[in-house]
C-alpha cells in the first residue's frame, strides 16, 4: 500500500473514530450516573440526523441555525426521555430500568419509521462542507479535518465541566452516591437531567457529521453506531470519558485498517466491533481504563 | 430548636420507628444511644428527608419539615454526618469540602468556613489534593465532619462517628465534636460508645425497638442502673 492511500485511511479513520467516540460517551456518562445502558441513545442519534435533515430541507434557515436547532431538539428528546422512562424507575430495581430503555428504543424506531417513512433520504450537505483539499496527491474531504476538530473542541469543554465546574463535580459526586450528594443539598434530579442533555447534544453533534458523512438516513441508522459505540465504551472502560474516547478511535480506526487491509474481509467490518468486545471482556472484563466495580449489568 | 413528635416510619413491613419524641434544644448536645437496630440511624435519617415517616411531625424553627426534601432541610441548616462517613473517594479532599458548599453562595463564608475546617483538622489541609478514597478511616471521617460543617449547619446530626476507628482517634474525635459545639452548633449524636456520647451529652435518650425505652440528661443516665448494665457493659 502507498503511503498516500495509507494517509487517506488514516484520515477517515480518525473521523469515524471521532464520530463514534462522541456517541460513545453519551453512554459512559448514563451509565456513570444511573448504571444504566441507555439503548434509546442510538436512537436519539438517529432523530437527530432527521432533525437536520428536515431543518435544512426547509431551505429557509441557514446551515448553521439549522444544525443548531436540530441539536437543540435533540438535546430535549434525550431530556424528555429520562423523564418518560427512567425518572419513574428511579427507586426501581435497575433491569427494569434497563427494558424501560430498551422499550424507549422501539418506540422511538417505530415513530420514526410511522413519521419520516422507511425510504432512506439524503442529508443535503451544505456547500461549505462539500470540498476536497488536496495535498501533494492526498485527497482528503474538509469533513475528515472539520469532524475531528470539533471532536477535540467538544472533549475539551466537556472534560473541564466535568473537572473544574460545581456542577462537574456534583455530576461525579451523583455517580458515586446519590444519598451523601443529596446530603450536600445536591438535586440528584437535576444533574441527571443535565448528565441526559450533555450525552444528548453529543449524539446530536455526532449525529450530524454523521448524516454529512454517510448521507443516507433511515429510521433504523442509530442501532449498528449505538451498539458499536456502546462497546467502545465497554472496550474504553465503561463510565470513563477518556476511555469512552480511547474506545471510539481504537474502534474507528480498527474498522477502516481492516477494511483497508484486508479487502478480502470487508463484509465483516461489523463483525470486528465484536470480536474486539469478545476480546477485551476476555482479557481485561473493567475495559481498558477502567476501575474495578463491583457489579455489573 | 428540633422537637420530633410521635414519628412512625415503616420500612417496607417492618415498623421501624414506633412513635418516637425526641427534642434537641439550641445549643445543646443530645445522644441517641441503643442497640443495633433500635432506630437510631433511622431517626436521623427521617430527619435528613432520606426515609419518608408515615406519620407523627419533625419541627424544625417552627416549621415542619417532616415532608421536606433533603435539598431543602439541608439549606434549613441541618446537616449528616452518615453512617460509614460516605465521602466521595474519587475527588480530592478541597473537592469532596467544596460540595459540601454546594448550595452556598457567599465565597468569603466559604472560604472562612473552609479555613475554620483546616483549622479543627490540620491532616485534611495536609492532605488538600489528595483523593478522599486513598486516605486512613480516621481521616475520612474528619472528612466526612469537615463536608458537613461545609454546609453551614445550625444543627449536626453525626451517626455513629466513632465507628472503626482506633481508640485515639475516638478521643479526637469526641473533643472535635465538643469544640464543633462550642461554636455555637447544636449536636445530635447517634452512638454505641455510650459512654463517650453520655459523657458529653447535656441530654440522652436510650432508643430499644423503635421507641424512647429511657431517657435524662446525659450525666443522670451514665449513672442509671440499667443503662449502665445494659449499654456500657458494667457489672453491678
Amino acid at each position: 500500500m502507498e503511503i498516500k492511500e495509507f494517509l487517506q485511511h488514516l484520515v477517515n479513520g480518525i473521523s469515524l473514530g471521532s464520530l463514534y467516540a462522541l456517541l460513545a460517551i453519551g453512554y459512559t456518562l448514563v451509565y456513570g450516573i444511573l448504571r444504566l445502558i441507555n439503548f434509546a441513545h442510538g436512537d436519539i442519534f438517529m432523530i437527530s440526523t432527521y432533525a437536520g435533515f428536515y431543518l435544512m430541507s426547509s431551505a429557509i434557515l441557514p446551515w448553521w441555525i439549522a444544525f443548531l436547532l436540530a441539536i437543540i431538539l435533540t438535546c430535549i428528546l434525550g431530556i424528555l426521555v429520562e423523564k418518560a422512562a427512567y425518572r419513574p424507575l428511579r427507586d426501581a430495581p435497575r433491569i427494569s430500568l434497563l427494558i424501560s430503555s430498551i422499550g424507549m428504543s422501539y418506540l422511538i424506531e417505530n415513530l420514526a419509521i410511522v413519521f419520516f417513512g422507511g425510504r432512506p433520504k439524503t442529508f443535503p450537505i451544505p456547500a461549505i462542507f462539500d470540498r476536497i483539499i488536496t495535498i501533494g496527491s492526498v485527497k482528503i474531504p474538509t469533513l475528515s479535518f472539520i469532524i475531528p476538530v470539533i471532536t477535540i473542541i467538544i472533549l475539551a469543554i466537556l472534560l473541564h465541566i466535568v473537572h473544574n465546574t460545581k456542577t462537574g463535580m456534583a455530576m461525579r459526586a451523583v455517580s458515586t452516591d446519590y444519598e451523601a450528594a443529596r446530603l450536600m443539598a445536591i438535586d440528584v434530579n437535576k444533574i441527571i437531567t443535565f448528565t441526559f442533555a450533555v450525552g444528548s447534544t453529543l449524539a446530536a453533534v455526532g449525529g450530524i457529521m454523521w448524516g454529512m458523512k454517510y448521507p443516507s438516513l433511515i429510521p433504523l441508522m442509530g442501532v449498528m453506531p449505538g451498539i458499536k459505540c456502546f462497546i467502545a465504551a465497554v472496550v474504553g472502560g465503561i463510565g470513563n470519558i477518556r476511555g469512552a474516547v480511547l474506545g471510539g478511535f481504537i474502534l474507528g480506526l480498527g474498522e477502516i485498517m481492516l477494511v483497508a487491509f484486508m479487502p478480502a474481509l470487508s463484509g465483516y467490518r461489523d463483525a470486528f466491533a465484536f470480536i474486539l468486545l469478545i476480546f477485551i471482556l476476555l482479557a481485561k472484563p473493567t475495559g481498558l481504563m477502567g476501575k474495578n466495580l463491583a457489579e455489573k449489568v | 430548636m428540633l422537637i420530633i413528635n410521635d414519628l412512625n416510619v415503616h420500612y417496607g413491613g417492618i415498623h421501624a420507628l414506633r412513635g418516637i419524641s425526641i427534642d434537641v434544644p439550641d445549643n445543646k448536645i443530645v445522644s441517641l444511644i441503643g442497640a443495633n437496630g433500635a432506630g437510631k440511624s433511622t431517626t436521623l435519617r427521617s430527619i435528613m428527608g432520606i426515609v419518608k415517616s408515615t406519620s407523627g411531625e419533625i419541627i424544625y424553627k417552627d416549621n415542619d419539615i417532616s415532608k421536606s426534601k433533603t435539598k431543602d432541610i439541608v439549606e434549613h441548616g441541618l446537616a449528616l454526618v452518615p453512617e460509614g462517613r460516605r465521602i466521595f473517594p474519587d475527588l480530592t479532599v478541597v473537592e469532596n469540602l467544596t460540595l459540601g458548599a454546594y448550595w452556598r453562595k457567599d465565597k468569603q463564608g466559604i472560604q472562612k468556613d473552609m479555613n475554620w475546617v483546616f483549622e479543627l483538622f490540620p491532616i485534611l489541609k495536609e492532605r488538600e489534593w489528595q483523593k478522599a478514597g486513598t486516605m486512613s478511616g480516621g481521616e475520612q471521617q474528619m472528612l466526612a465532619v469537615g463536608r458537613a460543617l461545609m454546609t453551614k449547619p445550625q444543627l449536626l446530626a453525626m451517626d455513629e462517628p466513632s465507628l472503626g476507628l482506633a481508640p485515639l482517634i475516638v478521643k479526637d474525635i469526641f473533643n472535635i465534636i465538643k469544640e464543633i459545639h462550642s461554636q455555637g452548633v447544636t449536636i445530635l449524636l447517634v452512638e454505641q460508645n455510650a459512654k463517650a456520647a453520655l459523657e458529653i451529652s447535656d441530654y440522652g435518650y436510650v432508643l430499644e425497638t423503635g421507641s424512647v425505652a429511657l431517657e435524662g440528661e446525659g450525666k443522670k443516665l451514665l449513672n442509671d442502673d440499667q443503662v449502665r448494665k445494659a449499654y456500657l457493659g458494667e457489672a453491678i
